[in-house]
C-alpha cells in the first residue's frame, strides 16, 4: 500500500474547526471498540463517561476544577509547542510548584507570622512561590539546550521522574505532619493558606479564575505583541526568524519560563485549592494529558480551553466508569493516547489530501 | 568485597543492561534512517505485558519473546503509518504512542497481575563456564543476554558493510538526496521503524519474562526513556551502546546495593540516580563533543515524497 500525500494550496475554517470534533468522534469510537472487546456495553461506557457528568451541579463544578490545571498547563505548553520547542516535563514544574508554594503554608501553619502580620499575604506569597518554582525548575532543560545543546526533550522527562523522587521524599520525611500518626500528609493548611471557593459546596476555588485569565493574556500576547508574533515565527519559519534579529536562546529560555511557571501555577493551584495539604503524589498525570489538551485544542487558547473541558470530562467519566462499570483507570489513559492519535491524523487531513493507494509499492 | 560477590554483582549489571541494549539498538536503526521515535516506553511496557501473557499462558518463554515482539511491531506500525506515512510531527506522535502503550498494557496485563512463572534456565556453555571468575559471567547467561550480543553485532554489521544499510544511512542523512537517486525512503523508514518496534517489544518481554520475572504495571518505569537517551549517548554507533548500557545497569545495580546497606541516604535521592546520570550523561557527551555532530542530519524532519 502506498499513501501519497497532497499538500493543500489554501487552508478552509471549516476543515480548520470540524478537524478536531471529527478526531473526536473517531476517538470515542476506537475508545467504544475497546470497551467491547472487553466484553462491556459501549453505549453505557459512552453515557458514564460523556453525558452524566454533564447533568448535575456537583459534577459541573468537577469539571471546571479539573479543567483549570488542564487548561493552564496547556496554555504554556502551546508557547513553546509553537515555537517547536519540546518541553515534555510540565508534569514535573507541576510538582515542584505544588511543593514549594505548599511548603510556605507549612512554614507559616500556626506560626508566629500570622499573629505578627497577620496571613493576608500568604496565599499571594504561594502562589508567586509555586510559579517561580516551575519556572526554575523547566529553567534545567532551556538552559542545558542553550548552553551545551543537550535535547530538552529528554531532559525535561527525566525530571520528571526526579520531582516526583523529590515531593515523595519531602512529604513522608520533613513536611510530614509531626502529630499525623506517621500519616505520609502534611497538615492541613490553614484558611490564609486555601484558594477561596467560589460557590456552594466547597469545590469550586478561585484558580478557575486563573486558568481563564491565563487563556485571556495568552490570546491577547498571541495575536497583539511582538513577542507572540516571534514565538510563531521561531516555528513555522525558523530562518526567517533569524534573519529577522530573533534570538533562538532568548525565545527557549522564555517560552520555557512561561510554560514552567504555569505548571507551577497550576500545581500550587491544586495543592491550595483542590488538596490542602501535601501529600506524596499530587498529580493524577495533568502534565502529560495537558500534551493532549494543547494538540486538541490546535495550540490556541480557546480552543484548549474547550479541549481542557473535554479532557477533563474523561477524568470524572473515568472514576465514575471505574464504580459503575468496573472499567480500570487504564482505559482513561488509553482513550486519552488514542484521542491524541486522531487528532495528530485529523491534524494531518487538513494540511494535506490523503490518498491510499492500495497494490502500488510504497 | 570478595571475587565470588563481586562476580554476583557484575552478573546483575549485565541483566540490568540487557533490556536497555535491546531497546536501544532498535531505536538506533530507526533513528540511523532518519525517524525519531519517542514511543519506545510504550511499545516496551505492551511488549512486557504481552510477553509475560504469552510465556504465562504456553509455557514457553520464545513464545512469550515472539509476542512481546509482535506486539512492539503492532504499535510501531501505527507509529510508522502516523510520521512515515501521514508525515505528522515525529515528536507529538512519539508521545501519543507512549500514552497509548501505558494505557493498553494496564488494560492487556490487567489479569496477570501477581502472577509468577520461572525465569528462563542460564545456558551454561560446557567446561568454558567452569572458568573462574569470568566462566559464569561471560558463558553463563540466558538466552536473551547472548542473544542481545548478537543483535548488537548484526547491526554494527548491517549499518557498516552492507549495501543495504548504506542506504538505510543515506536516507537517514539526507532523504530529498536519497529519494532522487531512487532509493526507497519510505519504505526504508518504515521497516527501520517496526525494527525497532520489536527490538523494544522484545526488551519489555525480558523484563517480565526474564529479568523479575512477573508482570507489574509500569515495571517499565522509565526504561524506555533512558534507552533513547543512550542513542544519544552512545553518538548512534551500536557499540558504544553497550558501554553505554552498562554503565547505566551499573548505576542501578549499586543503587540498589546502596539501598540494601542503608547509608543513611534517603531512597529517594538514590532511587533518583538513574535519572540523573542520564541528564550528566547527556551534558557530559555535549561537552565533550561538537554539538549533535554525529546525529543522522534528517533526523525527525517528515518526509513528504516531492510530485
Amino acid at each position: 500500500m502506498r499513501i501519497d500525500l497532497e499538500a493543500r494550496q489554501s487552508r478552509s475554517l471549516a476543515l480548520d474547526i470540524g478537524a478536531p470534533i471529527i478526531a473526536l468522534i473517531a476517538a470515542i469510537l476506537l475508545g467504544g471498540l475497546v470497551v467491547w472487546l472487553m466484553g462491556k456495553s459501549p453505549t453505557r461506557a459512552f453515557s458514564v463517561y460523556f453525558i452524566e457528568p454533564l447533568l448535575e451541579g456537583w459534577s459541573l463544578q468537577e469539571l471546571a476544577v479539573k479543567a483549570s490545571p488542564l487548561v493552564m498547563i496547556a496554555i504554556g505548553l502551546s508557547f513553546c509547542f509553537r515555537a517547536n520547542l519540546w518541553n515534555i516535563g510540565a508534569e514535573g514544574q507541576f510538582v515542584i510548584g505544588g511543593l514549594v508554594g505548599g511548603w510556605l503554608a507549612i512554614a507559616t501553619h500556626d506560626g508566629a507570622y500570622q499573629s505578627a502580620i497577620g496571613g493576608w499575604w500568604i496565599l499571594p506569597a504561594m502562589l508567586v512561590l509555586g510559579t517561580l518554582a516551575g519556572a526554575f525548575y523547566a529553567m534545567i532543560p532551556a538552559l542545558l539546550r542553550v548552553w551545551l545543546g543537550v535535547s530538552e526533550i529528554l531532559t525535561s522527562l527525566m525530571l520528571v521522574y526526579v520531582a516526583e523522587l523529590i515531593l515523595d521524599y519531602f512529604a513522608r520525611g520533613p513536611l510530614r505532619d509531626p502529630k499525623g500518626f506517621n500519616f505520609p500528609q502534611s497538615v492541613t493548611f490553614d484558611d490564609v493558606a486555601h484558594l477561596p471557593y467560589l460557590a456552594e459546596g466547597d469545590r469550586l476555588h478561585a484558580g478557575v479564575i486563573l486558568a481563564l485569565l491565563a487563556v485571556l493574556i495568552a490570546a491577547f500576547v498571541f495575536s497583539r505583541t511582538l513577542f507572540g508574533f516571534e514565538v510563531r515565527l521561531v516555528g513555522e519559519a525558523p530562518r526567517a526568524a533569524r534573519f529577522a534579529g530573533f534570538s533562538d536562546s532568548r525565545l527557549t529560555i522564555a517560552v520555557f519560563a512561561i510554560s514552567g511557571g504555569l505548571a507551577g501555577l497550576a500545581g500550587i493551584c491544586e495543592v491550595a485549592g483542590q488538596i490542602g495539604q501535601l501529600q506524596p503524589t499530587i498529580s493524577p498525570g495533568y502534565g502529560f494529558t495537558a500534551i493532549i489538551v494543547a494538540f486538541l485544542g490546535r495550540l490556541s487558547p480557546f480552543g484548549i480551553l474547550i479541549a481542557g473541558l473535554v479532557l477533563a470530562l474523561t477524568y470524572i467519566g473515568g472514576e465514575s466508569a471505574q464504580v459503575a462499570l468496573k472499567l480500570p483507570i487504564d482505559m482513561t489513559r488509553t482513550f486519552q493516547g488514542l484521542l491524541l492519535m486522531c487528532v495528530l491524523i485529523a491534524d494531518a487531513a487538513t494540511r494535506y489530501r490523503i490518498r491510499f493507494r492500495l497494490g502500488a509499492l510504497a | 568485597m570478595t571475587p565470588a560477590i563481586l562476580e554476583l554483582v557484575l552478573m546483575t549489571i549485565v541483566t540490568a543492561a540487557t533490556p536497555l541494549i535491546i531497546a536501544a539498538v532498535g531505536e538506533l536503526v530507526t533513528e540511523r534512517a532518519g525517524v525519531l521515535n519517542l514511543g519506545v516506553e510504550g511499545m516496551m511496557i505492551v511488549g512486557a505485558a504481552l510477553g509475560f501473557v504469552g510465556a504465562y499462558l504456553s509455557g514457553s518463554p520464545l513464545v512469550g519473546a515472539l509476542a512481546g515482539m509482535a506486539a512492539g511491531m503492532a504499535l510501531a506500525a501505527l507509529f510508522g503509518l502516523l510520521t512515515v506515512g501521514l508525515a505528522i510531527n515525529q515528536v507529538a506522535a512519539g508521545l501519543a504512542l507512549t500514552i497509548v502503550g501505558v494505557g493498553l498494557s494496564g488494560l492487556l496485563g490487567a489479569g496477570y497481575v501477581g502472577l509468577k512463572r520461572d525465569a528462563p534456565p542460564h545456558l551454561y556453555i560446557p567446561y568454558l563456564s567452569d572458568l573462574p571468575f569470568v566462566g559464569k559471567l561471560v558463558f553463563g547467561q540466558d538466552a536473551f543476554v547472548y542473544g542481545s550480543f548478537i543483535l548488537v553485532a548484526a547491526v554494527a554489521w548491517y549499518l557498516t558493510r552492507t549495501r543495504s544499510g548504506l542506504a538505510l544511512r543515506a536516507i537517514g542523512d539526507n532523504h530529498h538526496s536519497a529519494h532522487a537517486l531512487g532509493l526507497p525512503v519510505r519504505r526504508t523508514r518504515f521497516l527501520a521503524v517496526l525494527f525497532g518496534g520489536a527490538c523494544a517489544g522484545l526488551a519489555g518481554a525480558y523484563l517480565s519474562i526474564a529479568y523479575t520475572p512477573f508482570w507489574a504495571p509500569g515495571m517499565t518505569a522509565g526504561r524506555g526513556w533512558i534507552a533513547l537517551a543512550l542513542v544519544v549517548f552512545a553518538s548512534w554507533r551500536p557499540w558504544r551502546v553497550v558501554l553505554g548500557a552498562l554503565l547505566f545497569g551499573g548505576a542501578t545495580v549499586l543503587q540498589l546495593h546502596a539501598q540494601a546497606a542503608s547509608l543513611g541516604l534517603p531512597g529517594q535521592l538514590l532511587s533518583a540516580v538513574p535519572y540523573l546520570a542520564t541528564i550528566a550523561a547527556l551534558m557530559v557527551l555535549s561537552i565533550g563533543a561538537r554539538r549533535n555532530s554525529a546525529a543522522p542530519a534528517a533526523l525527525g524532519q517528515p518526509f513528504v515524497a516531492p510530485r
